[in-house]
């Protein structure tokens, strides 16, 4: 039974896969990817992975879904003009020739993987206690691979200053995207006053479970991040200026205390981003409670795009 | 008693399922915007109500309960918003010549 279940995700997995890159309007392809990323959240599940499956279906359908669909609004009127070109016969096979042997590679890349695979889930249990943390994946994430974690803190961080570098002039430290104006009556102001308190408690409880069950702070800030944008986008607060002191501080606040900490491991216990024996959770604590601001802040910015208006006068 | 419920799971999933069918069956077959939410709709409350219901029994523990719970209401009040703004932005389409 279940395996007929598994089954029929993954073929509707690999149907939805094939729609969403043939389908011709860039608004049904971004719609195709969303559910993409939820059943794709699904399968995580089934496979056991519910700290993936958590982040795949806030992350992976979620935030880049609605950030793709931000690039459909964006390119509307050039999509009309874009589609009558379309590619000459000699770039379609090449591009069919690279996607099919990339595809190869992968699934063969998948066939040759040794039996039993490689893992160091044996080496990485024994150490949990060290770690103070319940959750052996927030302990690979902050203890055993933090390197990898502050680098992917630090990009987010790096991204936004791309995006921002698209401001024009005029723009520049100011505020991004447009001023939403909606009835303040409405149902979707109402709906940004109900939701919000909500998602917040819900936003933390997760981030706070991550520390002994799946969630964790990209989980919890990707929901805290949809929080605010909802409330910018019922127009009932207007988005910052990418100038404020504080905004700026507070997005680089996550990954400097992140390296402040691993230069005190260098300091107190002999290597980059060790952690002196016994506080280990306090650190991780730490840490995590820097990121969460830097995250949700970074998030929202990356969906509010560069500055368009409200510049230096 | 515990046939009892479980019996009172596998019919309400299954009357759940039941509204899910019918929600997609409209989604696929009714010719208009407001038509199509209002099938879709019937799926989420109701659909997901069922299946809710269904699988409480089955839950250990009332926290566990009330988290299905929340997330039926969650679901309910996100679908009832959403379909009200897609049927005004249809509206306003509809309006302009």
């Amino acid at each position: 039974m279940s395996t007929v279940v598994s089954a029929a995700v993954v073929l509707l997995l690999l149907w939805l896969a094939v729609w969403t890159v043939v389908a011709r309007d860039a608004f049904l392809a971004v719609a195709g990817f969303v559910v993409y990323g939820l059943l794709l959240a699904l399968v995580w599940v089934r496979l056991a992975g519910i700290d993936v499956a958590l982040t795949e279906a806030a992350i992976g359908g979620g935030l880049t879904g609605a950030l793709l669909l931000g690039a459909v609004g964006r390119l509307r009127g050039t999509e009309a003009a874009t589609a009558t070109e379309g590619a000459s016969a000699g770039a379609r096979a090449g591009a069919a020739v690279l996607a099919v042997a990339v595809t190869a590679a992968l699934m063969l890349g998948v066939l040759v993987l040794p039996e039993p695979v490689p893992t160091l889930a044996p080496l990485v249990v024994p150490a949990m206690p060290a770690t103070g943390v319940g959750n052996p994946i927030t302990g690979v994430l902050l203890a055993f691979r933090a390197l990898d974690t502050l680098l992917e803190a630090t990009v987010l961080v790096i991204a936004l200053i791309g995006v921002w570098s698209f401001a024009p002039d005029r723009a520049w430290g100011g505020r991004p995207g447009p001023r939403y104006q909606t009835d303040p009556d409405g149902v979707l102001a109402w709906l940004a006053r109900v939701l919000p308190p909500i998602g917040v408690v819900i936003g933390i409880y997760v981030f706070w479970a991550g520390a002994d069950h799946p969630g964790g702070k990209f989980q919890a800030a990707t929901i805290l991040a949809a929080m605010w944008m909802l409330v910018q986008m019922a127009g009932l607060s207007d988005a910052p200026r990418t100038s404020h002191r504080g905004l700026r501080a507070g997005i680089v606040a996550g990954p400097l205390v992140f390296i402040a900490v691993g230069v005190l491991g260098l300091w107190a216990a002999g290597s980059f981003l060790a952690y002196p024996p016994g506080l280990a959770k306090p650190l991780i604590v730490v840490i995590e409670v820097a990121l969460l601001p830097t995250l949700v802040l970074v998030l929202a910015l990356l969906m509010n795009g560069p500055p368009r208006r409200g510049g230096p006068a | 008693m515990s046939a009892l419920l479980d019996g009172f799971s596998v019919v309400a999933v299954i009357a759940g399922a039941f509204f899910y069918l019918a929600g997609t069956v409209g989604l696929l077959r009714f010719p208009d915007a407001y038509t199509r939410l209002h099938a879709l709709t019937k799926a989420d409350n109701l659909g997901l109500a069922l299946v809710v219901a269904g699988l409480l029994p089955q839950m250990d523990g009332l926290l566990a309960a009330g988290k299905l719970v929340l997330v039926w209401l969650l679901v309910l009040l996100s679908s009832a918003v959403v379909s009200q703004l897609i049927a005004r932005s249809a509206r306003r389409r509809e309006a302009r010549p």
